[in-house]
């Protein structure tokens, strides 16, 4: 077989998109391109939702109508035609390949150097696998220790229907239906998600991840996630893998929706890596994601993020403050090369007393891309002694990048503690030097700089994740150093 | 009738008075056309986000001044700086001061801009330099259309201006609401030197609004040294655009003293188009009741090797408000760069509030950028220490007030301004401490 290159590839998803458009029923899981009422109502029945949730996806349908795409943000893209796009399709149950000798050796490379082992492998790239995989016991064994603690674990379409007092009482109030356009549509044609309830004083055992997950039905481009922490209980989420995703959607636009209850602590961390497009910055995914969580009293919520992948990013993970002495923390990367975009960065609301917020964003831009901070932290009159602490810092690589910063500092209160540093840099050449002399070729001397420059971050990642995430670093920037 | 219909309906009255079919004209006509078109900026725009012009706009303010009102020298003499030991340009209701101005013509010019536009000796360094620089926003437009009088100031190469010179436009209020728009332009040449303080005073309880327009240009090596000192009535309003347009190893300095008035805008911009430009932008802002202060700052780094400096500290008390946006642009071809850009704030009571956004924006990756901004309160440690020797809870609170806003202080070069400056820091403070800082 011959290599299987970029260009293939991405004439391969040119061409199913184009199959999509004119695809309607070969498989009666796809629905029409377009979007309306009606199939808004069609998406919820398919999924056997009780006429409320009908009722609150067409409301946000209501307000998606009056809205207007955002252009504030400092990206630029052709703006996707939402009326060309098919809002659900079960995932295709074919594989789409049946041994792991078809897949891109290049694909297959960059597994084998994060680290991921062969089973992982073949569902990532999409292989058939064997009904007796390891990883399937491996989850039956969680749930069962799951539902041993109670704690509910599962598709937000399940939950829905399981349990809909809890879905009721908590979906759309820290991201409610007419938050933002994105927000909006997602709340419109959400597909699956996941949704995930830690009862009172439970300390989830283990680290719920999407990566056992993923045998279960694919979650699609309108992801919806719901995660509650009762008083007093604790959960470590993590969300997306290290691994390259050969998404063919376009647009991605997901809504995760983070409750903290009384004394809890929720620890959210994500490992983006979606299909950046090719060299000359074409194709490639769109990423808008709205992601809040709300701390009520002396909980905590922290964001971990590393961005590597997508066109463009669009995602501002978000901590509303409302309960005294609750504690906020953003941690992350955005790496961009080529022609990649991202706009990215935190908002911290201070509602309550004695809040603290904590955000450390690092930028690293090479290739032809752009990198944006975008921040806010908001100290409301009522939240006395709050503090808040900010670092924002740009690495840049060659002068056709760009690095941004947009912090905006609102403080309504004399109590308030707000210290915001921001520095823009480039990689010393003494350190590469350094590095030269004591036998490490360049490339690796800047993968370690770049390694210890985001290393605040990587610290707060789960110990798997952190190993991968700095191999996915390396690989991210190879070849941008010319 | 709202003031923009007013001052459109304004200007075809204006404009028949004016200098005929001239290139001035027609640069006027537009500017009008984009200020009809804009408006006056709300805070949709996310340049006025934090800065609202209601307030200011609502008032039915006269235009042009009826008549030419005069003030005694005794009631004024507190707002000059020396009594000779400065050039003056003086502006009373926005009509030039003959009796209170001191101008040359002795090798420089220091006079005013409506000569300039109007007689043909100027014509040359009008067509270089008038309405180069100004952004085309809508107030700045507005400017433009009605720019009639101000200062001008022409430095020739290698001329030293031997003692500062004073720019100060007085409004003395017996219209009920006037609204004045002066535009200065000042060039100045290859190795001069000067020195220049610019200052708007109300002398009345009326309302005064002010939209004042400077263009700046500094050519190789010319050094500008430039004071702002905002102190006026709790009735007046400023915006305050800024432009200065910087030649190779120039160097340019703006202070802004920010004290008084209900409504200040102050938009400065800096172009850095030569190589080895250094940039200084300082600023003191200490407000009290419902004040308000917007200081909007842009360094366009365009050439390499230029090095800029913001400092700002801002204190606010009362139900005042204070915003900050900085802004460092460095350009693809701008490398060695060296930004730096610093705004401390401290909220003194309950109901004050700061908005800062400063910002970094990169296209060069040989830069050495940073910027940081705090907002907190004193030193609870410092003060105990100057209590438990004796010093009064307000003075130890105003002796760190001092301390805060020294870096800034410091660095102002005319010793006289320095010790006006000082004193008014320590009025606005409420305390006097018996020593000079």
């Amino acid at each position: 077989m011959s290599k299987f290159t970029e260009d293939d590839l991405k004439k391969d998803l040119e061409n199913k998109e184009y199959e999509y458009g004119f695809y309607t029923n070969i498989e009666s899981d796809t629905f029409p391109i377009g979007l309306n009422e009606d199939i808004v109502r069609a998406i919820s029945k398919k999924k056997e939702e009780p006429e409320w949730m009908t009722q609150w996806r067409l409301e946000a349908f209501k307000y998606w109508k009056q809205m207007q795409e955002p252009d504030w943000a400092n990206v630029n893209y052709e703006k996707p035609d939402f009326q060309k796009i098919s809002y659900y399709s079960a995932p295709s149950k074919k594989p789409k390949y049946d041994s792991l000798d078809e897949v891109d050796p290049e694909l297959l490379d960059t597994f084998k150097r994060l680290g991921i082992s062969i089973d992982e492998q073949k569902k990532l790239a999409g292989v058939a696998v064997d009904i007796v995989m390891d990883s399937v016991s491996v989850a039956t064994t969680f749930k069962k220790t799951l539902a041993e603690k109670g704690i509910i674990f599962c598709s937000i379409s399940e939950a829905i229907r399981e349990y809909p007092e809890l879905v009721k009482k908590y979906l759309g109030t820290v991201v409610p239906q007419q938050d933002n356009f994105y927000a909006a549509l997602n709340s419109a044609v959400f597909s699956d998600g996941s949704f995930c309830y830690i009862p009172k004083g439970v300390r989830c055992p283990m680290e719920l991840s999407t990566y056992f997950r993923i045998n279960q039905a694919g979650t699609g481009q309108f992801e919806r996630t719901l995660v509650i922490a009762d008083e007093d209980s604790y959960v470590s989420y993590l969300e997306g893998c290290t691994a390259p995703s050969r998404d063919e959607n376009q647009l991605h636009a997901a809504v995760v929706e983070l409750i903290a209850l009384d004394g809890a602590e929720i620890k959210y961390s994500t490992v983006q890596n979606w299909y950046p497009g090719n060299k000359e910055g074409k194709g490639g995914v769109y990423n808008f994601v709205t992601k809040r969580g709300i701390c009520h009293k002396n909980s905590k919520i922290s964001w971990t993020q590393v961005e590597t992948g997508s066109a463009v990013t669009w995602k501002y993970p978000s901590c509303i403050l409302k309960g005294d002495n609750s504690v906020g923390e953003f941690y992350s990367i955005a790496v961009t090369n080529n022609y990649q975009q991202a706009d990215t960065g935190t908002k911290m609301i201070h509602l309550g007393k004695n809040t603290k917020s904590t955000i450390i964003s690092k930028g690293i831009s090479a290739g032809k891309s752009q990198n944006s901070y975008r921040g806010l932290v908001q100290i409301h009159s009522r939240a006395h002694n709050a503090r808040n602490f900010s670092q924002c810092d740009s690495l840049l690589m060659g002068n056709k990048c760009g690095a941004h910063t947009f912090p905006y500092i609102e403080a309504k209160n004399k109590s308030a503690h707000i210290e915001h540093e921001a520095t823009t840099s480039k990689i010393g050449e003494d350190q590469i030097f350094y590095c030269n002399q004591r036998g490490i070729d360049t490339e690796k001397a800047i993968a370690l700089i770049v390694n210890g420059f985001s290393k605040e971050v990587l610290n707060k990642l789960p110990m798997e994740f952190a190993v991968e995430a700095q191999k996915l670093l390396e690989i991210s920037l190879e070849g941008s150093v010319g | 009738m709202s003031l923009k219909d007013k001052l459109v309906s304004a200007y075809f009255a204006f404009e028949d008075n004016l200098e005929g079919n001239s290139p001035i004209h027609k640069m006027r006509n537009k500017a009008m056309k984009r200020f009809e078109e804009k408006g006056f900026p709300t805070k949709k725009e996310e340049a006025w986000k934090y800065t609202s012009l209601n307030s200011v706009i609502k008032h039915d303010y006269s235009i042009f001044p009826t008549r030419e009102h005069n003030v005694e020298l005794k009631d004024v003499r507190k707002f000059f700086l020396h009594d000779i030991d400065t050039f003056k340009i003086v502006f009373v209701d926005g009509i030039y001061s003959s009796f209170l101005s001191e101008t040359t013509h002795d090798n420089m010019d220091i006079c005013l801009l409506s000569a300039a536009l109007s007689k043909p000796k100027y014509s040359a360094v009008i067509e270089a330099y008038f309405n180069k620089i100004a952004q085309k926003d809508s107030i700045t437009s507005l400017n433009t259309a009605f720019a009639k009088e101000g200062a001008y100031i022409y430095i020739p190469r290698n001329k030293e201006v031997e003692k500062p010179i004073e720019i100060i436009n007085f409004a003395t209020g017996n219209e009920s609401a006037l609204m004045m728009q002066p535009r200065n332009l000042i060039v100045v040449g290859e190795n001069a030197h000067v020195q220049i303080i610019e200052r708007h005073q109300s002398l009345t309880e009326n309302p005064v609004f002010t939209n004042s327009v400077t263009e700046i240009f500094a050519e190789k090596r010319a050094f500008v040294d430039y004071y702002k000192v905002q102190n006026d009535k709790p009735n007046a309003s400023l915006l305050d655009s800024t432009f200065i347009n910087q030649d190779t190893e120039s160097n340019c300095a703006v202070h802004t003293f920010s004290l008084g008035g209900k409504l200040t805008r102050n938009n400065l911009h800096f172009y850095q188009t030569g190589n080895h430009c250094e940039s200084t932008l300082k600023g003191i802002s200490i407000l009290n009741n419902k004040q308000h202060v917007d200081h909007h700052t842009l360094v366009k780094h365009q050439a390499p090797h230029c090095v800029s400096h913001q400092d700002y500290k801002g204190l606010y008390g009362g139900a005042s408000t204070g915003v900050f946006n900085g802004k460092v642009f460095v350009e693809k071809q701008a490398q060695k760069i060296n930004a730096y850009q610093q705004n401390d704030n401290i909220l003194i009571d309950d109901k004050a509030t700061i908005n800062a956004k400063p910002q970094l924006e990169i296209f060069a990756d040989d830069v050495k950028c940073s910027h940081g901004c705090t907002i907190g309160q004193f030193d609870e440690d410092a003060l105990f220490y100057l209590r438990s020797r004796g010093i009064g809870k307000k003075e130890a609170q105003a002796l760190l007030m001092y301390a805060f806003a020294n870096t800034v202080l410091e660095s102002v070069k005319i010793p006289e301004l320095k010790r006006r400056i000082n004193k008014l820091l320590a009025t606005k403070i409420g305390v006097s401490i018996g020593f000079n800082v």
